[in-house]
């Protein structure tokens, strides 16, 4: 059998996964997940009788918490099994890959484990995350000084 | 009013990202690096200040806010110190998340033991 | 008389099987099989620190059963063979610091049960040895670590996922008589069918178990009729169906065929996904279950084909494709 017959074998076999279904779950986990932070802002907003951009950084590091802590209790990850890009894709998924690389690598000690471990998975966000407000920012900034 | 706002926008871009996860190889680590970048650009002619305007933590919370923020520190920045406000600026909405993420990772393995 | 190949295939007289001793995790003693196991433990730490030592105790208690049963001590054993899915394959080197005898490591990803054994049997039949204990290991969460994911990250496993299987098997091999034999061995050829999804290794592994089932039964002038019952390794539920496809579309009458990763869980209840894989897979299946049937004489004769998966997480970043490889053995009654 060659190849391409084989490609066409196994994808006429293939298990369909859950495609409608996992769609509707992000959706879902991803907009409660959203609902939650909104409740979040709004109570800091009234404790600190602050604006919205200045409560914004006190929301992240409350759910960057809670996601850390669910990780270590080994609860998240049952929950992104249902959830999916519900929970990768909120800054909640950052924080568990961060954790979850570092509490994994526990066994390896704190410079050699933990330490060179933590941006294992998140590294990549943080990385293009720089590289292209970088670019752009420079795209940017010389919009202003010619445009 | 905000709730629901928010509960449509988180759950739209999440629900992308699920369809892009199921329908191609591409791993967590991959989509969410191409958010980020997406959030970067949405900054680029203020188009994601719009959505936290309408969309509020529904906005906020996706990692695409966090492109949206490191552009936004770098863009401020660049008022007062030209070109290397880019460089300076850029984590001053982000510090917030990230020393919180690397924090509690920390402790987190300090603390806990993996379980499988 | 030293037996020549055939083919890619031995015919062996002289080696038999002296005893076993299996340990599980988990979810293998709550599985079907469970009871068969000599031992199961409640966690993946087995009271170690890490998942890395708590593998290599698994391993350490497999032998001490294995040996235990026939009043071996491990010196009286002339060679260790054995193998896992660590880089360096770690469990059995560091294990192997504890015997006194000599040591071959040997690596087939999840083949390597069916390699060890081949390699320690081959070693008896020439006349080299008189006992040899192949010995073999896998661990979910070791492998997790080293292949996919930390275990404790958030991510949603795809429907073509495998479950690596948690135990460690030790058998004792020799040329004095017993019960069951090892009664032939197909070594297999690396076959890479353009399979590039780290995620779906049944469906990289499976051509590698056809072109093996198919050159044993050529080499020996066999079939599947000449098998009370033929497993492969870890194709699990997609695999499996995929190869059963292929040899029915070349004519092959597919009777008495299973697979060793689908035997391993209840895949309706337990959270497995397409079935099991590792290399204690087709180890726990064959020496824990299948062992005990030849033995009572439900089985006369069996073929297991292990397969693996040869891929490296480095080349799979690098785009390449996974090669795969299966080795076959054959247990018989002994008339």
């Amino acid at each position: 059998m060659d190849r391409k017959e084989y490609d066409q074998l196994a994808e006429e076999l293939k298990p369909s996964g859950h495609k409608v279904r996992n769609g509707l779950n992000a959706f879902l986990y991803g907009g409660v997940m959203g609902a939650i932070a909104q409740g979040v802002l709004e109570l800091f907003m009234n404790i600190y009788h602050c604006s919205e951009k200045d409560a914004t950084p006190m929301m992240s590091i409350t759910l960057v918490f809670v996601a850390c802590l669910l990780t270590g209790l080994g609860i998240y990850d049952n929950i992104a099994k249902h959830a999916g890009a519900g929970t990768f894709i909120p800054i909640t998924g950052f924080a568990n890959s961060m954790s979850s690389s570092a509490l994994d690598s526990k066994s390896e000690g704190l410079i050699l484990g933990i330490g060179s471990n933590m941006f294992k998975l998140g590294g990549t966000v943080i990385t293009y995350g720089i590289v292209s407000s970088a670019l752009l920012g420079v795209i940017r900034y010389a919009f202003t000084l010619f445009g | 009013m905000n709730y629901i706002m928010a509960f449509l926008f988180s759950g739209f871009v999440c629900f992308l990202a699920q369809m892009i996860y199921d329908n191609s190889k591409l791993t967590p680590g991959h989509i969410t690096s191409l958010f980020v970048v997406l959030g970067s650009f949405l900054d680029l002619f203020h188009i994601y200040d719009k959505f936290v305007e309408i969309f509020h933590a529904g906005a906020l919370i996706p990692i695409t806010s966090f492109g949206h923020s490191l552009m936004h520190g770098a863009m401020a920045a660049t008022e007062e110190y030209g070109i290397f406000g880019i460089a300076m600026g850029m984590f001053d909405l982000t510090a917030a998340g990230i020393s919180a993420a690397i924090l509690f990772s920390f402790l987190v393995a300090i603390i806990f033991k993996p379980k499988s | 008389m030293p037996s020549h190949f055939l083919g890619n295939s031995v015919k062996l007289d002289n080696v038999y099987i002296a005893s076993t001793g299996t340990t599980c995790g988990p979810l293998e003693f709550l599985g079907p099989l469970g009871s068969y196991f000599d031992k199961g433990y409640d966690d993946y730490h087995c009271g170690e620190k890490s998942f890395e030592q708590a593998e290599r105790k698994m391993l350490r208690d497999s032998l001490d059963i294995c040996l235990k049963r026939e009043k071996m001590k491990p010196k009286d054993v002339d060679i260790y063979v054995g193998g896992d899915l660590m880089n360096q394959i770690t469990t059995v080197n560091y294990l192997a610091r504890e015997l006194p005898q000599p040591f071959l490591g040997i690596y087939s990803a999840c083949s390597s049960f069916c390699l060890s054994m081949a390699v320690a049997s081959l070693m008896i039949e020439g006349g080299f040895i008189d006992q040899a204990v192949s010995m073999v290991s896998s661990h979910n969460a070791t492998a997790e670590r080293q292949y996919r994911y930390p275990v404790e990250y958030g991510v949603q496993k795809k429907a073509t996922t495998t479950f690596t299987a948690t135990g460690a098997i030790s058998t004792l091999l020799s040329n004095k008589p017993s019960d069951v034999r090892v009664e032939s061995v197909t070594f297999g050829r690396v076959i890479d069918y353009s399979q590039d999804d780290p995620n779906d290794m049944g469906r990289a592994m499976a051509p590698a178990a056809y072109d093996t089932i198919t050159t044993h039964f050529q080499d020996l002038k066999r079939s599947f009729q000449d098998y009370d019952l033929v497993v492969t390794g870890d194709l699990s539920t997609y695999g499996h169906k995929i190869l059963k496809e292929m040899m029915q579309r070349n004519k092959m009458d597919v009777v008495r065929y299973n697979d060793c990763g689908c035997m391993l869980y209840d895949l309706t209840k337990q959270e497995v996904f397409q079935g099991g894989s590792g290399c204690a897979c087709s180890g726990l299946v064959t020496m824990g279950y299948l062992y005990p049937l030849l033995k009572e004489g439900k089985y006369k004769r069996v073929l297991i084909v292990a397969t693996g998966a040869l891929l490296s997480p480095v080349m799979t970043a690098q785009k390449d494709t996974i090669p795969c490889i299966a080795h076959a053995i054959s247990l018989e009654v002994v008339k």
